[in-house]
């Protein structure tokens, strides 16, 4: 061979290269889920990834099949877990469109304020983990700090931390609380500098670029080729955004840039994370501040659980609590597809309804799902600790790949 | 700080019974190993995060190898295509060994009667604390580490050689 | 072209005449059913006219009616014109005895393991997928569970009283 070795003229270069096989999970230590990769490698580079997911497969979709539709909202809840109210108000709003129900607007603007809360949270800890499996532990304690703060004012509303089963068909249980408003101006208040403390720490910081720029790319092409949705999409620079493209709940009303990236690698996914959590402040600022009077409900007693006050004195109230809690109310027939922009993407609901009690055939379009099967793809030709960051910076939920 | 255990107290010595010296160190020094899965696995986070904190409890590092734990905390639903893993996990631990079940999920299977979820992990492994809660709250984690504690401190050292210990791995089906 | 439901329709008709079956419309959604044997011509047309560009897929999933003898199981495609921002829905009805379809992987990568859940579900068959097998449910897995006959719960468990479950 002409090459020279590094290894000094007595050494037998082999002919043909030889790939060893390495497991990459299901069980591994950056707590992301369970999934496996089978990797082939020649050395330190991967040829060839095959995964396998299934490992927390729940069966989401039949048992939907199973439960009265309020008793589905827990169900969502367990899809994307990090951002659970987002999920929740996607299936309340599918139903409402179903049920052909308009919702006032105070509710779509507190509406609006818990799901970019939402997306905060899972922005938060998709960047933060990222900073853990780059090595950078310092970020993630700073940062969950602050997710206890959003987790604080979940409790105020719904009385949970992490699956919230946040909301009603038709709005909220009851109107904000006093305790909210006041933790939410404070998080308003204090959050924006303590996030920028988190960012310097990371952003510019050299090692950190140094393994992240140029790391698990994905052309624009391929990204659309693969249905990616989400910040995966508009790091790729794609920018579409079911917000803005399909607008709903008065999203159409908020002044908002959608950040893109060029090149749709780990850095741009992880800055398009960031300037997120920055519009979803703007966001917050501009619904709390423009927060129209009115009901913090729609007018629909056959599907919004009554007020207590009624139900214990009037017998029509009762017979609708009674009714609602046991799942006892049909729904119209019909089929739908509704789509809300999640953390990851676009989560859409395909409903179709025969018109019982429960839905015929309710599927999640999981975007976690349909873009990790461009992961092989993506760390082609990259080195083990690049796929582990490409990983990390996709944001797979488990629970959201599995349902 | 924790407290000593009962003994005699003299000018330069401190005599107590080997078990309780031993039960004190294994107690406030348990290595776990977050098994995550699932929407259990980000409360283990807030858990480990600064508001929490479980190194307060000796729970410091995080062991990601069975071969150097000593707690197994199953955290998250566990599918049937998992429990082969749970269990070849498990069994590569060395004694002494705990297992907590944080969570309905891991506990009975929690909200998910279904045809692919394990209705709770002691159908394949021994299980030492059950934790309840969709998922529990972070004190409630605390707390069962804490009764993990307990029984660690108050264990014979030679419970994992009696014929009732043997009988119960083998009940499970491991060596 | 502006796309909205009739200039679809009507372009489709005249490309495709009777491979397309049936069409509704619901909540504001186009819905075309189309003979389950042509869909690969009909998607790639799809995708590549100029015209209609629906070059994103957005879903990609089954739905078993029992009642329906001889079109039991539906492949649903719903696809995404990004540009005119067009939603629409194709549907291709399969007899249960016999589930296939051509693989739309070649026209679009995402495809893939939307098929492979797809099959993995409800045993729909897609003919030309690179690697077609079970994606959720454990690998030797014999039967289909989100078809209508395969019950919910595990039907070897033995704690749990029916009667107290109210089923």
């Amino acid at each position: 061979m002409a090459e020279q070795s590094i290894f000094g003229e007595d050494f037998i270069q082999p002919e043909e290269r030889q790939y060893n096989t390495l497991n990459l999970g299901p069980t591994h230590p950056a707590t992301h889920g369970v999934f496996q990769n089978i990797l082939q490698m020649d050395g330190e580079i991967i040829m060839q990834a095959e995964p396998t997911i299934g490992y927390i497969h729940r069966a989401f979709e039949k048992l939907a099949e199973r439960r009265p539709f309020y008793q589905v909202t827990p169900i969502t809840d367990r899809l994307n877990y990090c951002s659970a109210p987002i999920n929740n108000m996607g299936w309340h709003m599918t139903m409402e469109k179903l049920l052909k129900v308009e919702t006032p607007k105070k509710v779509d603007y507190m509406r609006i304020i818990v799901m970019e809360l939402a997306r905060i949270a899972d922005h938060l800890v998709c960047n933060s983990v990222l900073g853990v499996d780059a090595g950078a532990l310092t970020g993630f304690t700073y940062i969950f700090q602050e997710r206890e703060r959003i987790y604080d004012m979940y409790e105020e509303i719904a009385g949970a931390r992490l699956t919230t089963n946040i909301g009603r068909v038709g709005g909220f249980e009851r109107d904000f609380t006093p305790g909210f408003h006041a933790k939410l101006k404070d998080f308003l208040a204090t959050f924006p500098k303590r996030f920028e403390e988190f960012d310097r720490l990371i952003t510019r910081n050299r090692i950190f670029m140094d393994r992240v720029i140029n790391v698990g790319p994905i052309s624009a092409e391929d990204a659309i080729s693969y249905s990616f949705a989400g910040p995966n999409l508009r790091a790729a620079g794609v920018d579409y955004d079911v917000r803005v493209m399909n607008p709903y709940c008065s999203y159409q009303d908020f002044d908002f840039i959608i950040p893109v990236g060029t090149s749709g690698d780990t850095y741009d996914r992880f800055m398009v994370r960031q300037n997120e959590i920055r519009e979803s402040l703007k966001i917050i600022n501009q619904a709390y501040n423009n927060m129209p009077e009115g009901s913090h409900h729609a007018d629909c007693p056959e599907f919004y659980l009554p007020p207590k006050h009624d139900v214990y004195n009037s017998m029509e109230a009762l017979i609708w609590h009674f009714k609602i809690v046991m799942g006892e109310v049909d729904l119209p027939a019909g089929e739908l597809y509704h789509a809300v922009e999640g953390a990851n993407g676009e989560l859409g609901y395909y409903l179709i309804s025969d018109g019982g009690r429960t839905p015929y055939r309710l599927h999640f379009r999981r975007p976690c799902f349909i873009y990790y099967q461009a992961y092989p793809e993506m760390i082609k030709g990259q080195m083990l600790s690049d796929a582990v960051l490409t990983m990390s910076s996709m944001n797979v939920i488990a629970g959201e790949l599995d349902a | 700080m924790v407290e000593a255990p009962d003994g005699l107290h003299g000018e330069g010595f401190f005599a107590t019974s080997l078990s309780k010296v031993i039960g004190l160190a294994r107690a406030n020094s348990m290595w776990p190993l977050p098994f995550a899965t699932s929407c259990c696995g980000i409360e283990f986070m807030a858990t480990m995060g600064s508001n929490y904190d479980l190194a307060r409890f000796g729970s410091e590092r995080m062991s990601f190898s069975p071969r150097q734990a000593d707690l197994l905390m199953v955290m998250g639903t566990i599918a049937k295509k998992m429990g082969p893993i749970l269990r070849q996990v498990y069994e590569q631990m060395a004694e002494p060994r705990w297992v907590i079940s944080v969570g309905a999920c891991a506990s009975s299977g929690g909200i998910f009667d279904t045809y692919s979820v394990l209705q709770g992990i002691d159908r394949i492994i021994p299980v030492d604390v059950y934790v309840p809660g969709c998922p529990p709250r972070p004190e409630q984690i605390i707390d069962g580490v804490m009764r993990i504690q307990d029984l660690v401190k108050n264990e014979s050292l030679r419970r994992r050689n009696t014929p009732e210990y043997k009988q119960l791995l083998a009940s499970y089906g491991i060596e | 072209m502006a796309l909205n439901n009739e200039t679809v329709l009507s372009r489709l008709k005249e490309h495709f005449g009777d491979a397309v079956l049936d069409s509704y419309e619901n909540f504001d959604y186009l819905n075309i059913e189309i003979d389950a044997s042509r869909n690969a011509e009909i998607l790639r047309f799809l995708k590549i006219d100029t015209q209609m560009n629906f070059i994103y897929l957005t879903d990609l999933c089954a739905v078993h009616m029992p009642d329906q003898t001889g079109k039991e199981l539906g492949v649903v495609y719903h696809l995404h014109n990004l540009e005119e921002n067009y939603r629409l829905r194709i549907k291709a009805w399969l007899n249960i005895n016999n589930p296939e379809i051509a693989s739309a992987t070649s026209i679009w990568k995402g495809a893939n393991w939307m098929e492979r859940e797809t099959y993995d579900f409800f045993g729909v068959v897609f003919t030309g997928h690179p690697n077609l097998r079970r994606i959720l449910n454990v690998d030797h897995m014999e039967v289909f569970p989100l078809r209508k006959e395969f019950p919910l719960e595990d039907s070897t468990r033995e704690d749990k009283d029916d009667r107290f479950f109210g089923r």
